[in-house]
């Protein structure tokens, strides 16, 4: 109410054009005050509707604004206001989020006439969150002439927003009645909001958030779906270098989760590399993948050759080898790249959400995992049955010695099926640097959930580590809005020993080299 | 007992060498041994991302030290170890330590599950330890000085910031934390503290996660139910190391911007971020009582230190390695005013010390073994420094028994 009528009052003094001039430059010099005042002065600017405040504030939003010990304002070195050079030394003005809030708001009036798609929606969206009877007027306006439909729909839910403020009751009524016909949960929020303000209204104002959360309901049974397949996915690409290992080869690699680390810093590597070129940069992720996949393939291969093999058929040795493995890795790769965290850039299609018809937000990097886990799934699985080195392995597993005497040199297939899933491990690495902390411990987080979904999915089959991993995750997103993080993981434990006892060789038994001893 | 007996003689030792060199002309360092300050900070594990940098300022000082001549005349010498994030192995490197290496002071623990498990250690041989990281209070011992903020020189502040006008206005708070003992005894104060500010238990929403978590979708999504509810929203974060990562990164990815749902983090600093592109998160807040980008010359001289160190420009600096900065400093003037480095005596040399920190303020050891200090909130900026949107007038001294803890009516305040 008083931001309500302080807006007024400006509005009426800044009314009569003569006095516009002088008012818009002793508005701007408000930038220059402490927090309060810039939002304050940001409100007066978006009230005054004056386009040669968009550059200004525009400067502000992104700390390129600066102003001089004597409260001059410069932009890039030059007058805010006049354009002329600005010698003086000057410091950035720096902003704080309540300024952030009066510049959506300030854009949204001043910006609703854009001849950009893109900004008009914006300002749009801006003035939605503004919520000020203000704005209906020129949001009316900004309808008649609107053609683009996705950014006539955000302006409608706008205009209903700020109509929902408005001091008349039919005219709330009237957005009370818009904001019930969508599926936003933004609109319910502000519905609730408005159901304190005006208690007179309170039936349609409840008419409408049952409407919208009807809506609602199938797109969070959507969103915890994509969240369950989601977490599937991560566990699938974790679990799947091992599935090959531990599953096909029976050896307990503890080192497992290291590869998967070797892999995103190779992603990092791959970046460092590529950042002084600017047109291959873009392509940095896509690349590490095979780059992850040669060079943990090669750390594979090199600890088969050098370490494993001599102690085939001695589990317990192997399994404290590894584990000593890993941690020199760990520790080496501490050394060479430093504890801190590595940051591995985004591409920009890996950021933000998307919108599924029918509303269900998914997130971009999120999706981009499951598309990968099911490619290099669709990889190992071709890559055992289509080709040659894949014919010698299912060879070798079934029955070494016959394999052998067939003319295969079982210790090189040894080499490559470890290199083969050591490989697979480090192109997980690479997805994994996208969601989680390229670190040296990167790989300890998910070493447990790998053997978990291998042993759960059945040694030695990769349809059921597939089955498994999409079926743990589902489970443990449905358990957790009721139990908390903590707790569904505890269950989804339980749950695996239990099924474990049931099933001592998981969902789908079959025959190997682990399966037979 | 021989310990105890052979520390003693040792000292006895030690101040006899020391006042037979005291004649000597300027010597780089006159005889007697060394006085020696252990580093207790993971090198290796989970925690080394934090620690490593806490036994680079101990270092730091150290050198710095020996380069204007030393203490008391004598040459100082860092003891390091490392308890790989092993919180038994912590006890057990404490008692080398002592016993072993016979430190005259340590500097060391990031978690309080790892201070926990010295203490027992250093209350039974006597020893001294530094503890430079904010924790959730509810600890007193006379064998070590707390550099890091109580709860109401952080959480408390952090919070009446978010219900604040320039905050935002908060009227409904989701506390989302490390399943562990500092965030759930924190979310425990902060829950009756906001109960007395009028904010009812449905207006709370309180959720833990596994240390290294890393699958945030479901938590930021119910997060953002949470605010859907009518009324401003702000996040309070005690989520600790590594998992602040992927959270954060759930956050920008799900769009939610700190103008809508603010969010304040009480273990989030310049180092953590360095790990993360920080754009998306940029106007999300952190409570420290110090920042990076603090003005004036006792920052710009602890960063020339530091760069000056590290040979490194592009390293940052933050609230802990201040406090540990400020600690070394305290115990070093200490020393220098008892003339000795026995424990029992450094103890009442402490209480009164000050020192200019490099936040900018006089930060004072009071009686209760912590200090006071000043409280800032800095907004995160694209290029993983923070904006300080506010700071209070002047330090403030910790409560380290809270008043909102119904078990502490009783206790005594230091």
């Amino acid at each position: 109410m008083t931001r309500f009528l302080r807006l007024l009052a400006v509005f009426l003094l800044f009314a009569a054009p003569l006095r516009a001039q002088e008012g818009f430059e002793a508005v701007v010099a408000g930038l220059a005050g402490g927090f309060a005042a810039q939002a304050e002065a940001v409100e007066r600017l978006g009230a005054l509707g004056d386009p040669r405040a968009v550059p200004i504030l525009r400067a502000l939003s992104e700390g390129r604004l600066q102003k001089s010990p004597e409260g001059a304002l410069a932009i890039d070195g030059r007058d805010a206001l006049t354009g002329a050079p600005a010698p003086t030394a000057t410091e950035a003005i720096r902003i704080n989020n309540r300024v952030r809030g009066a510049l959506r708001g300030a854009f949204g009036r001043l910006e609703l006439a854009s001849a950009r798609d893109a900004e008009r929606a914006a300002a749009a969206a801006g003035l939605f969150r503004a919520r000020s009877p203000e704005n209906i007027q020129i949001l009316e306006d900004a309808l008649g002439r609107e053609a683009n439909p996705g950014v006539r729909a955000t302006m409608e839910r706008a205009l209903a927003a700020s109509r929902l403020a408005a001091p008349d009751a039919g005219v709330r009524r009237q957005g009370i009645l818009m904001l019930g016909g969508t599926a936003s949960p933004e609109a319910r929020g502000l519905l609730l909001e408005a159901r304190t303000a005006s208690p007179d209204l309170a039936p349609e104002i409840d008419a409408a958030v049952a409407a919208i959360d009807q809506r609602l309901q199938l797109r969070r049974v959507a969103e915890t779906a994509f969240q369950g397949l989601s977490l599937g996915s991560v566990l699938l690409l974790a679990a799947l270098g091992l599935a090959v290992t531990f599953g096909v080869m029976g050896v307990i690699n503890m080192a497992h989760g290291e590869m998967v680390m070797l892999g995103a810093y190779t992603t990092v590597v791959v970046q460092e590399a590529f950042r002084g070129i600017p047109w291959l940069f873009p392509w940095a992720l896509p690349l590490s993948v095979p780059a992850a996949f040669l060079v943990t393939a090669a750390v594979g291969a090199g600890l088969e050759r050098g370490l494993i093999r001599h102690l085939y058929g001695r589990p317990l040795e192997t399994l404290l080898m590894t584990f000593g493995v890993g941690m020199i890795l760990q520790q080496a790769v501490r050394l060479a790249f430093g504890a801190q965290n590595r940051e591995v850039i985004s591409p920009a299609w890996m950021q933000g959400v998307i919108t599924l018809p029918g509303g269900v937000e998914v997130t971009q990097n999120r999706l981009w995992i499951i598309i990968f886990s099911l490619l290099v799934l669709g990889l190992t699985v071709a890559a055992i049955r289509f080709t040659r080195f894949g014919l010698e392995m299912r060879a070798v597993v079934q029955n070494r010695r016959i394999a052998s005497t067939m003319g295969i040199r079982t210790g090189r297939v040894d080499a490559m099926t470890f290199a083969f899933g050591s490989g697979i491990a480090g192109m997980a690495g690479v997805a994994l640097s996208q969601i989680d902390n390229v670190s040296p411990n990167l790989g300890t987080g998910y070493i447990i959930d790998s053997f978990m979904v291998v042993v759960f999915g059945g040694v030695g089959s990769l349809a059921g580590t597939m089955i498994g991993a999409f079926t743990l995750g589902l489970v443990n997103k449905l358990l957790e809005p009721w139990a908390g993080a903590v707790l569904a993981k505890i269950a989804v434990l339980v749950g695996i020993m239990l099924f474990i006892q049931r099933r001592p060789k998981g969902l789908f038994a079959l025959k190997g080299r682990a399966a037979e001893q | 007992m021989t310990a105890r007996f052979q520390l003693s003689r040792r000292a006895l030792l030690a101040g006899t060498a020391g006042a037979l060199a005291m004649p000597a002309i300027r010597p780089a360092f006159a005889q007697g041994a060394p006085i020696k300050v252990g580093v207790l900070h993971s090198l290796s594990g989970t925690m080394a991302i934090s620690e490593t940098a806490l036994r680079d300022t101990v270092l730091m000082m150290v050198e710095n030290i020996n380069a204007k001549g030393g203490l008391l005349g004598r040459k100082v010498e860092a003891v390091v170890v490392d308890p790989a994030s092993n919180w038994p192995l912590f006890a057990e490197k404490a008692r080398e330590l002592l016993q072993v290496h016979k430190v005259d002071v340590t500097f060391g623990c990031w978690t309080s599950v790892s201070r926990k498990s010295v203490l027992p250690v250093f209350e039974e041989l006597n020893g001294l330890l530094f503890y430079p990281v904010q924790y959730e209070g509810e600890e007193q011992s006379k064998n070590v000085f707390y550099t890091g903020a109580a709860p109401n020189q952080q959480a408390i502040p952090a919070v009446e910031y978010l219900m604040s006008e320039d905050g935002g206005g908060a009227k409904r708070i989701a506390l989302l934390g490390t399943d562990y003992v500092y965030p759930r005894t924190t979310n425990r104060i902060l829950r009756a503290f906001l109960n007395s500010k009028g904010i009812a238990d449905a207006d709370i929403m309180e959720e833990y996660t596994p240390f290294g978590h890393s699958d945030w979708q479901g938590i930021v999504s119910r997060v953002k139910r949470f605010a859907g509810e009518g009324k401003k929203t702000a996040i309070v974060s005690t989520i600790n190391g590594d998992a602040n990562v992927p959270f954060y990164r759930e956050l920008g990815n799900q769009g939610i911007k700190a103008e809508d749902i603010p969010s304040v983090a009480f273990s989030v600093g310049e180092e953590e971020l360095a790990g993360i592109d920080t754009k998306p998160l940029v106007g999300h807040l952190a409570a420290w009582n110090y920042f990076m980008s603090v003005p004036g010359a006792p920052n710009d001289e602890f960063k020339k230190m530091w760069h000056a160190y590290i040979k490194n420009d592009k390293r940052v600096t933050n609230d802990p390695m201040e406090a540990t900065y400020t600690g070394f400093a305290m115990w070093a003037q200490a020393v220098t005013q008892a003339k000795t480095t026995a424990v029992d005596a450094v103890r009442t040399a402490m209480y009164g010390q000050k020192v200019m920190a490099p936040s900018g303020y006089e930060e004072q050891m009071w009686e209760n073994h912590h200090l006071s200090k000043p409280v800032m909130i800095g907004e995160i900026q694209g290029d993983g420094q923070f904006n300080i949107v506010y700071k209070t007038p002047t330090a403030i001294k910790a409560e380290n028994w809270s008043p909102f803890i119904p078990e502490n009516a009783s206790r005594r305040r230091g």
